[in-house]
């Protein structure tokens, strides 16, 4: 290794590249932190910082007499993603078990398929279903919530499962084969243990993109099948409500939680950088 | 039928696409063929052909205007996420396992934390009371409050955080690959580190800026709640164009050419992106 002396142009150059790296950080990380902070307030604005602190928002968000609204988005946002999610992870595991390892055009054109949900605008296809369900004379409900959750997040699991498929060696499938294990035996014994990590990462995401789905939701629910990001959305729009801030600061800890657990048992950190 | 087939000369097993296909027919193709025939009927029913609604919106400059004011919404943000995401990703490769596990979590959490959590924060901090204008205010940066909410540049201020990720992550992933002898080979015939940046470091991180400017665009062109709470009434994008026309208008067949237009939009842009990246290979 050559170490060159540093000029004044390389000087500005670390210079420019750390701050704007140092800003970049604050701006991804301040928000959360303020919103964390700002819940505990004690007075009935939001206000950064808090004039006090205090548990109020927490207990008035717990309490079923003034949030029953938002319990019952809760519950339905909660029953959708897990629903979604499981359902979804077995149509993706599958469809990435079809596609493994295969480069025919039209096997590269049906990745590209089960994928393309996320880059397509979202918005367009939650007025999709609406118009789509409408015509076929289905009346708004929680299954219909969970068929378009399945589309919008199958690619999650899709992607994650497609990804530790291709650190499996063939050779393994050869000899269990060999040695006169059935197909199944072998997917069980062999190929799932290998890949469960994978498709275990991607349900998270999926899970997470699915409690967290605007576009569909906005479309698909309404106030019997209200679910938690459109109520979230509502609260914050007529007022302030400081109870938002409650709400977000559970579902931040939560999801730090969860991300915890989730990089102890798959690698979440690393899986989401290679 | 031979039951160990290899791995190369097996097509693929449609028994086990098929559960996922037919689910994407029936939940994602047919509901988007319903969008682009609703688009051009007379009612709600699907009750005629009509181009009306086309004419309607393209015959108009004002919803021209939202066309080219959410394509422009979504590159600016590509552009500034591109700013920030840059350094971040060099400071993340230049760093040791330790810090990049922190930097990693820095990035994550904010990607999972909910949209509409992230636009609640940001709405704490750009407001006339909030966190920014107390820290101008208190720097003696400005002598009135500035507002921030329902301009332009508030609303990429907060989409810049939450599409931010989105761009890091496929960055880093290809930032990780270069191999760092190029760099240091680069320094050693004299590139000064805006040169080897320049020449090394951005030619060979491009398909990863590319993944990650893709989704950026994508989400930001479609992200209703940021541009509702934070552009508010005063900012009109497609996506509440959208929302509006067919939630609170009930004209139906006018927010499918809306949600056909901005289906198309985005696709152009996703397309201009891979084009661009095709065209960087071959002249770089």
């Amino acid at each position: 290794m050559t170490r060159q002396l540093n000029t004044p142009t390389d000087r500005g150059y670390s210079l420019v590249m750390g701050t704007l790296a140092v800003i970049g950080l604050c701006i991804l990380i301040v928000p959360v932190i303020i919103v964390l902070l700002s819940s505990f307030t004690s007075s009935t604005v939001l206000k950064f910082p808090p004039p006090g602190f205090s548990l109020r928002w927490y207990e008035a968000l717990l309490d079923p007499a003034r949030s029953r609204h938002v319990h019952v988005a809760l519950s339905n946002s909660l029953w959708v993603a897990l629903s979604a999610t499981l359902l979804a992870a077995i149509l993706a595991t599958l469809a990435a078990l079809a596609l493994n390892r295969v480069s025919r055009p039209s096997a590269r054109a049906m990745e590209a398929g089960f994928l393309s949900p996320l880059i397509l605008p979202g918005l367009a296809f939650g007025l999709a279903t609406l118009m789509y369900f409408s015509i076929l004379g289905f009346r708004p409900s929680l299954n219909l919530l969970i068929a378009g959750h399945i589309v919008v997040i199958a690619p999650f699991i899709f992607r994650t499962t497609l990804a530790s498929l291709t650190q499996l060696d063939p050779a393994l499938h050869e000899s269990s084969a060999s040695l006169g294990a059935g197909r199944l035996y072998t997917f069980r014994r062999i190929t799932l243990p290998i890949i469960a990590p994978g498709i275990a990462a991607g349900s998270f995401l999926a899970f997470v993109a699915s409690m967290d789905n605007v576009p569909v939701s906005l479309f698909l629910s309404n106030a019997r099948t209200n679910m938690l990001p459109i109520r979230m959305w509502g609260m914050m729009e007529t007022t302030l409500d400081v109870r938002v801030a409650a709400m977000s600061g559970a579902l931040i800890v939560v999801v730090l939680v969860l991300m915890i657990v989730m990089d102890r048992l798959t690698n979440l950190t690393r899986r989401m950088s290679m | 039928m031979s039951g160990a087939a290899t791995g190369e000369t097996a097509g693929v097993e449609w028994r086990l696409a098929a559960p996922l296909g037919i689910t994407y027919l029936a939940f994602f193709a047919a509901p988007l063929l319903i969008l682009l025939v609703m688009s051009f009927s007379v009612d709600d029913n699907l009750g005629g052909f009509s181009l009306a609604a086309w004419a309607k919106f393209w015959g108009d400059p004002f919803y021209r205007g939202v066309v080219w004011d959410t394509l422009r919404l979504g590159l600016v943000t590509v552009a500034m996420t591109s700013l920030f995401a840059y350094p971040i990703a060099l400071l993340f490769i230049a760093s040791g396992p330790g810090l990049q596990r922190l930097l990693l979590f820095i990035v994550l959490l904010p990607l999972l934390t909910s949209v509409v959590i992230r636009t609640f924060a940001w709405i704490a901090i750009l407001s006339r009371e909030g966190v920014l204008n107390q820290a101008l205010l208190a720097l003696g940066l400005t002598s009135a409050p500035l507002n921030l909410l329902q301009t332009e540049l508030g609303l990429v201020i907060a989409l810049m955080q939450i599409e931010m990720p989105l761009m890091l992550l496929p960055l880093i992933t290809v930032m990780r690959q270069i191999d760092p002898s190029l760099s240091d080979a680069s320094r050693a015939l004299g590139g000064s580190k805006w040169r080897t940046f320049r020449k090394v470091i951005l030619p060979l991180s491009l398909p990863g800026w590319i993944a990650g400017a893709t989704l950026v665009f994508a989400s930001a062109t479609t992200a209703f709640i940021s541009q509702t709470v934070i552009g508010g009434a005063r900012l009109v994008y497609l996506p509440t164009l959208i929302w509006q026309q067919a939630m609170v208008v009930y004209n139906w067949p006018f927010a499918a050419v809306a949600s056909v237009s901005l289906l198309v939009a985005v696709l152009a842009g996703v397309s201009l992106f891979a084009m661009l990246g095709r065209f960087a290979r071959t002249t770089a």
